[in-house]
């Protein structure tokens, strides 16, 4: 059975089902409804749920449950995710499994309250200081938001790192009908499947310590090939992507969230004008697609980048073709959609 | 041969990177001595500041992590709100806490969260080498306050343990120092009261420990703490502060 | 009687228990230790009441006091 819900509130289901054991967070729009949502939902589940004093405080009760190896998560929109990124690179650091969603709204500085996608460098670059990266998702639709929420611990706990899903204000506050498609309360759901990092009291072993602080001489330069190491990895195995009438395309045009589903609709259309264009929608932002996006460009295939931003993936989509074919750019930030006509039109130029 | 006094169990074998005269070798030693005492060592998860005592992930020999600078307390509250049944407590500096931590210690206090904080305040940052805290006193010279503290210019020596008091959420509030034994005899006893206050589930307790940085404060341990005895305590008066136990 | 064992190794020399004990029991090493310092020893071994004030004072945990039954 459907059930029709927004996107936010598909997040939390995904999450509880997945055994979601705390969630920490500030109120920001266009994010709201998460923290709403479960400030009833989680104390019937008898789970926590708290509302912290800061972005900032927020995310460092989420370090401090996920320390001991419980499913948490906190949610917050562009500024208040600024304020977070010490807190992630301490995490990422620290390896520290957790779930941190990213309702995007426009900016610079207080910007707006609508829908963009003005983040992805802070989100998919590290973001805070130092040499790391979290996994970055980008779900597309409320299904998605549930589905990606559900597998995002899993995926946080195989490689202890902190997982983003980056979202805009659009895909959060539009309300889709939704299978509840996973199984849940699966026992192994709420733990880790490796536990020998957990803190949960020394009793029948030795202590043990996490931190981020490495002092002595070329200790942290041994760390950082070991963190950048687990990152190659990642790289290989997590990519995902999704292709929509690639096979003939001359152009393909690569797109996120709400400007995905745009494309899509533009590619349909375009279609119907006889232009061969096809769509690739990256569903992690990190690891981004290269590798094909560059077999695509050694086929001869153009490609068009379309986000609500004044050209962010645009970089990583022209490291991808690395000057194969050409990249074309479409874009704006701080307000309303880029429109199936304005695409068709880019694409017609 | 009967063993009065020895290291306690919940510290490690190691040699601490403090240096000499330095108060935090004897607040560590009070820390793991309560803990042993209480049998917490099994239960316990600690949380390390950044500052001087961001070593003490080393020290202890019990679960530990560390946290982002200031954000102790905060750290702390996600752990407990999640284990209850396990025993949370916070080791602190007064930069940490009461400069830029100030918001996650009065929320976590304004809380209850049912969380120990050792908070030890030796008038400076010691780790980055002696410049002015929040608890820096008047005329203290420091290596931002090369003049002495102006308090037109600098503020106040902030009094974290009479600001948590007023707030209804806290219950054991001490400050106590470590400047000769009876003190340090006192101190124990005072950290050992806010840890049964957690055990008890009473809420939120702190213990303010005014402690020496002979180095920082470019004096011998010895003049340290005859400091402690004859300024530091004038300005900070040792006592209960609220217990609500 | 009481015995006061200084690990030798640890001790940064800071003099804490030197000031502290009551029967001034305790004093510098002539030498210096691996990391620097002139160590805390007993000097007045048969002075010592137990009292364990060097103990409380130490820093860095470098004493620890037996009781031998006379």
């Amino acid at each position: 059975m459907k059930k029709l819900i927004k996107g936010n509130v598909a997040i939390c289901e995904g999450a509880i089902a997945a055994g979601l054991k705390s969630y920490f967070g500030y109120p920001i729009t266009p994010q709201n409804e998460i923290s709403t949502y479960l400030s009833k939902k989680m104390p019937e589940l008898k789970r926590v749920f708290l509302q912290a004093e800061s972005e900032i405080a927020a995310i460092n009760m989420v370090l401090g449950a996920s320390v001991t190896g419980v499913r948490s998560m906190t949610s917050s929109s562009s500024p208040g995710i600024s304020l977070k990124q010490e807190t992630i690179s301490y995490m990422a650091s620290m390896q520290l499994p957790a779930l941190i969603v990213n309702v995007q709204r426009g900016g610079p500085g207080l910007g707006n309250i609508l829908g963009s996608q003005s983040d992805y460098f802070q989100s998919v670059k590290g973001g805070g200081h130092g040499d790391y990266k979290i996994i970055v998702l980008a779900p597309n639709s409320s299904q998605e938001m549930y589905e990606t929420s559900y597998d995002a611990f899993d995926l946080a706990e195989k490689y202890k790192i902190p997982v983003m899903i980056l979202v805009d204000g659009i895909i959060g506050q539009t309300m889709e009908p939704v299978e509840f498609n996973r199984i849940t309360n699966k026992k192994n759901k709420i733990s880790c499947n490796n536990r020998e990092w957990v803190l949960n009291g020394c009793k029948f072993r030795t202590s043990r310590s996490i931190k981020s602080l490495f002092m002595q001489e070329g200790s942290l330069e041994k760390y950082n090939i070991e963190l950048q190491k687990k990152y190659e990895l990642i790289s290989k195995n997590e990519v995902k992507y999704e292709i929509y009438m690639v096979e003939d395309a001359d152009t393909i045009i690569v797109a996120y969230g709400i400007s995905s589903r745009i494309a899509k609709s533009a590619v349909k259309l375009a279609r119907k004008y006889g232009i061969k264009v096809g769509l690739l929608r990256p569903k992690t932002l990190w690891p981004f697609p290269y590798k094909i996006i560059n077999s695509f460009a050694k086929s001869g295939v153009d490609f068009l980048s379309v986000e609500l931003s004044h050209g962010q993936m645009l970089e990583d989509v022209k490291l991808a073709v690395n000057g194969i074919s050409n990249v074309r750019f479409l874009g704006k930030a701080g307000g309303g959609i880029i429109t199936e006509m304005e695409i068709i039109d880019k694409l017609r130029n | 041969m009967r063993k009065v006094f020895s290291k306690p169990k919940s510290l490690k074998s190691v040699v601490f990177s403090y240096c000499p005269g330095c108060g935090h070798g004897i607040v560590h030693r009070l820390v793991a001595e309560c803990i042993d005492e209480l049998k917490l060592r099994e239960s316990t998860i600690a949380v390390a500041p950044v500052g001087c005592a961001v070593f003490t992930s080393d020290y202890f020999n019990f679960d530990i992590t560390e946290a982002p600078h200031g954000r102790a307390p905060a750290v702390a509250t996600g752990i407990k709100r999640t284990n209850y049944d396990k025993f949370v407590f916070t080791y602190q500096g007064d930069g940490d806490i009461a400069a830029i931590g100030i918001a996650e210690i009065i929320h976590a206090a304004n809380r209850s969260e049912n969380i120990t904080v050792i908070f030890v305040n030796n008038a400076n940052y010691g780790m980055t080498g002696g410049q002015m805290a929040p608890t820096t006193l008047i005329g203290q010279v420091t290596k931002t306050t090369p003049f002495g503290r102006d308090p037109k210019k600098e503020g106040y020596p902030i009094k974290l343990c009479e600001i948590l008091a007023i707030l209804e959420g806290t219950t054991y509030l001490e400050r106590v120092s470590i400047h000769n034994p009876l003190n340090i005899v006192k101190a124990k006893q005072a950290i050992k009261k806010a840890f049964q206050c957690q055990i008890n589930k009473m809420g939120f307790s702190m213990v303010e420990i005014l402690s020496s940085c002979p180095t920082d404060w470019s004096m011998t341990p010895i003049e340290a703490i005859k400091w402690i005895d004859e300024k530091f305590i004038k300005c900070f008066p040792l006592g209960m502060i609220k217990n609500k136990l | 009687m009481f015995i006061v064992i200084i690990n030798s190794k640890k001790c940064k020399g800071c003099g804490l228990c030197i000031q502290a004990c009551p029967k001034q029991c305790i004093s510098y090493s002539k030498q210096f230790n691996k990391i620097g310092y002139h160590w805390a020893v007993m000097i007045k071994k048969d002075a010592c009441t137990g009292c364990s004030f060097c103990y409380m004072v130490c820093p860095d945990i470098c004493i620890k006091i037996y009781e031998k039954a006379n």
